[in-house]
């Protein structure tokens, strides 16, 4: 016999189970989860559960599908909304280094940010492009699945206890400037600049169904395919390689990879170590 | 032979502070052709990306790798969850990262690896926890027990930080309490164990 002390925090979800909510959500709402990576997709759903005292999935698919407010609140609690200002510095300091200046010699360039959540990258992206001079040749779209997350992006506003962390990632990106000349703090917040974001256009688009809508010459898609299995995977590596001019560079997270993807010999490493790609064909 | 069938599919290993010693001294020992692989999650910096790996390696038998989402689990190498990422088991093919919040305080965190690796592999896994100053493992521990693996820690008197290992054995049911010495040489018989403890 095996003994075992249950948790009572335990809840049990099976595979099967993952299914019918992702199958109920996208016949409902459109939404698709049906080719998330099961491993991370599986803790989302247990941290709603609890969060809701739902006692089972199948109370969870009822309550979805019968409430669409609850269903909103859903979608920001299952899409991951963790991400930092300047996240990976050095990452940062590459595009500072290497591909701003590259990117200079264009007459006008577009960046997306692709799953933007709350901006912390849009923020970084632009306070890089105010330091290089840059600033007003980049035209910047930002989107993510989740229109609550847009909003926030839209604010630029983020709880101060962030301030070390956002100050310590960027003082190893090389900076030109001190992060306090673009931002001000108030109320326990950070709030930047929202000039910074002026020509920023945030876009409800989700990356699992929807189409490719402009042409871009940097493309940042960084700790997003993670959530995705490798199906979903190269479903979106294609539309982002659509989305791309060619010669036009592809940035991922630091442990993401684009090596056994469908097209991978379309990209050629510009930095291997800071995951970026350029587009080499069509 | 009735009990040719391997009792554990996976190891798993988790530690905290103290733990890189007790670590680097059974992957000097595991054998170079060990059947299961290992998968090993140490808390570390968020920003030291480079190093920890390569410190490891030093000494280890086995090579030891930082997957990349979705990279394929192979057996006789040892694989370090990345700094800043949590690292999961998506099947017995392959891993997947995430940066979701912090558990335990803690990215990678131990309850992370472990409960995924339990839910996979349910009681192929053998989870192993080391010394450590926080509750991080305590509950994977529990996980993988729930599911029929098997649980070893450091004795907590011979732990550097005894906090960790004790608090899993608060929590659920551990069949081995182990000093470093007699990790180390569990682990150099490795392979005999896997079918030992099927016997028994």
């Amino acid at each position: 016999m095996i003994s075992s002390s249950i948790n009572e925090n335990d809840i049990e979800v099976e595979l099967e189970e993952l299914n019918q909510l992702s199958q109920a959500i996208l016949t409902k709402y459109g939404y698709d989860f049906t080719n998330y990576a099961q491993s991370s997709f599986k803790r989302r759903i247990i941290m709603v559960l609890k969060k809701n005292s739902i006692k089972s999935v199948g109370l969870l698919i009822q309550k979805i599908v019968q409430d669409p407010k609850f269903f909103e609140q859903f979608v920001t609690d299952i899409t991951v909304n963790t991400t930092e200002l300047f996240r990976d510095p050095s990452f940062f300091r590459v595009v500072r280094e290497e591909l701003l200046p590259i990117l200079s010699n264009r007459p006008e360039f577009n960046i997306w940010h692709a799953a933007c959540s709350t901006g912390e990258e849009v923020i970084s992206m632009a306070i890089l492009l105010k330091e290089e001079g840059l600033w007003e040749k980049a035209k910047i779209y930002a989107t993510d699945i989740n229109t609550a997350v847009l909003k926030k992006a839209a604010e630029a506003r983020y709880p101060l206890r962030n301030w070390e962390l956002f100050k310590q990632n960027y003082s190893n990106t090389n900076p030109k400037g001190k992060l306090e000349d673009y931002c001000e703090i108030k109320d326990n917040e950070i709030q930047f600049d929202k000039d910074l974001i002026k020509n920023v256009r945030f876009k409800q688009h989700d990356l699992a169904v929807d189409q490719h809508f402009f042409k871009f010459d940097f493309i940042l898609c960084r700790n997003v395919m993670i959530y995705f299995n490798q199906k979903l995977q190269n479903r979106v590596f294609e539309l982002l390689h659509n989305s791309l001019f060619l010669g036009g560079y592809l940035a991922l997270g630091a442990k993401e990879s684009l090596i056994w993807c469908k097209i991978a010999d379309k990209f050629a490493a510009f930095n291997e170590n800071e995951k970026i790609y350029k587009k080499i064909k069509l | 032979m009735a009990n040719e069938k391997k009792m554990w599919e996976i190891i798993v290993i988790g530690g905290s502070a103290g733990s890189f010693s007790v670590v680097s001294k059974i992957l000097e020992k595991v054998p170079r052709n060990l059947s299961v692989p290992i998968v090993l999650c140490l808390h570390r910096l968020k920003d030291k990306r480079e190093g920890f790996k390569e410190a490891l390696e030093i000494k280890s038998n086995i090579p030891v790798r930082e997957p990349c989402d979705k990279d394929k689990i192979e057996k006789g190498v040892a694989y370090l969850a990345p700094s800043n990422y949590h690292l999961l088991i998506e099947s017995k093919e392959i891993f997947a990262l995430s940066t979701t919040e912090l558990v335990q305080y803690s990215r990678p965190s131990i309850d992370v690896l472990f409960e995924s690796a339990a839910d996979t592999y349910k009681g192929g896994v053998l989870g192993l926890l080391l010394s450590g100053a926080n509750r991080d493992g305590a509950l994977g521990m529990s996980r993988i027990k729930s599911k029929g693996g098997f649980t070893i820690v450091q004795d907590p008197k011979d732990a550097s930080m005894p906090t960790m290992p004790a608090a899993a054995i608060e929590t659920t049911t551990i069949d081995l309490v182990l000093d470093t010495s007699n990790l180390v040489s569990f682990f150099a018989n490795i392979e005999k164990n896997l079918f030992i403890h099927a016997a028994s």
